[in-house]
């Protein structure tokens, strides 16, 4: 029915041609952009209804009781479920480890929370498909749990900041929500986070319709393609220093891996985009000592360049 | 009566500020509005996402914005 819509634009309204760089362009614009936005505001209407049952205090607590390997399991699982911005970062860090939370579990938490979610997960839907959107979930996960352990294992707890260790964390009981609260705060919910990220969907869906329609076919393969043994790192240095979320760099990438640019090194890309990058690292230097930030990222980012180089031999 | 906004200083922060500001003004109550902007008291009340308002001590709510009438609604 949107593809209806974007034709009859396109095609009928505007009178182009099917074939025409720009109406190509356009069409793709305009039925993604009607997709996409249709897709956010049902389902993250519906994530927030659910994640209003994990707050981070009761994802505290689950965590607390349990130690390495089941306990990074969990915690990446809850990462994709709890309400997190980057903006608490450090309270949340905080209250993790001082109520006991194992610091590897602590980084699968902080790993797996921004990079696989729902906005995520719509994305790859709406643009790649179901099994991409599944295959960046489990790999993402993966990626979460592995380092967790890896930076547990090495036993860093010097390398966070001492004041960390000397803050007295209190209860911080609230009542619980009834449900005709928990629907008002997802209808706020799914209204403040589409307000927020709108302009990163539509930018992110200009640039990959723009790329659809002008860049020429196979244009990326010689650098980007499966051939090329340096594109999966190169393409996760890129995407440190960008700082955008899932739902600008999507549409982008989409385009990219239609001119030729292999599947795991699309991936790649955008774990890297997501999950690492600077203004994170400058709002965890508040708790991590260099030593350990430095290992976070650096673990991170083998991790994913190992996604990347796995899916390009093997999809 | 006091009451704390606790955040880093994020947009939201300044967002419930300014509501729970309307608030008072709403329920035409008296109170001393402050801002907490340091960690170690922010985690002193066990929040670990912000914003949250405390109220004489209490936390009221945390990791969300409230409107000016729902605070209103809670003084």
């Amino acid at each position: 029915m949107l593809k209806v819509f974007a034709d009859y634009v396109t095609f009928s309204l505007m009178g182009l041609q099917p074939g025409e760089h720009l109406a190509e362009a356009l069409n793709f614009f305009i039925y993604d952009t009607l997709k996409i936005f249709l897709l956010l505001t049902i389902i993250i209407f519906c994530v927030a209804v659910i994640r209003s049952w994990f707050s981070p205090e009761r994802t505290r607590r689950i965590l607390s009781h349990n130690r390495e390997y089941v306990g990074n399991v969990l915690a990446a699982l809850l990462g994709t479920v709890t309400p997190f911005c980057s903006c608490s970062a450090v309270p949340l860090f905080i209250g993790f480890v001082e109520s006991g939370v194992p610091l590897g579990v602590t980084f699968s938490f902080l790993i797996s929370a921004p990079m696989v979610n729902e906005v995520a997960l719509i994305m790859l839907w709406g643009l790649f498909g179901w099994k991409i959107a599944l295959v960046y979930i489990g790999t993402g996960l993966a990626v979460a749990i592995v380092a967790g352990i890896v930076i547990g294992k090495l036993k860093m707890e010097r390398h966070v900041q001492d004041y960390v260790w000397e803050i007295k964390v209190g209860e911080g009981e609230i009542a619980e929500q009834t449900f005709r609260e928990k629907l008002l705060y997802a209808r706020d919910y799914t209204r403040d986070l589409l307000k927020k990220i709108w302009p990163y969907v539509v930018v992110g869906i200009a640039i990959g319709a723009f790329i659809h329609g002008y860049v020429p076919q196979d244009f990326l393969l010689r650098w980007a393609g499966r051939d090329n043994p340096f594109a999966v790192p190169i393409a996760v240095a890129l995407g440190v220093p960008l700082y955008s979320n899932a739902a600008g760099v999507i549409p982008i990438v989409q385009a990219l891996m239609s001119k030729g640019m292999a599947i795991g090194t699309v991936l790649a890309f955008m774990m890297a985009v997501t999950a690492l990058s600077l203004p994170e690292a400058v709002i965890l230097s508040n708790v991590l000592k260099r030593k350990l930030l430095v290992t976070f990222f650096g673990i991170v980012a083998t991790a994913i360049v190992f996604v990347g180089y796995l899916f390009n031999i093997i999809l | 009566m006091k009451l704390e906004i606790l955040g880093t200083g994020c947009a939201k922060c300044k967002t419930l500020y300014e509501n729970t500001r309307k608030a008072l003004t709403i329920s035409g109550k008296e109170a001393e509005l402050v801002k907490v902007e340091d960690i170690p008291t922010i985690m002193k009340y066990g929040v670990m996402s912000t914003p949250a308002l405390v109220k004489d001590g209490k936390l009221l709510f945390s990791g969300r914005l409230a409107t000016a009438e729902e605070i209103a609604g809670m003084l």
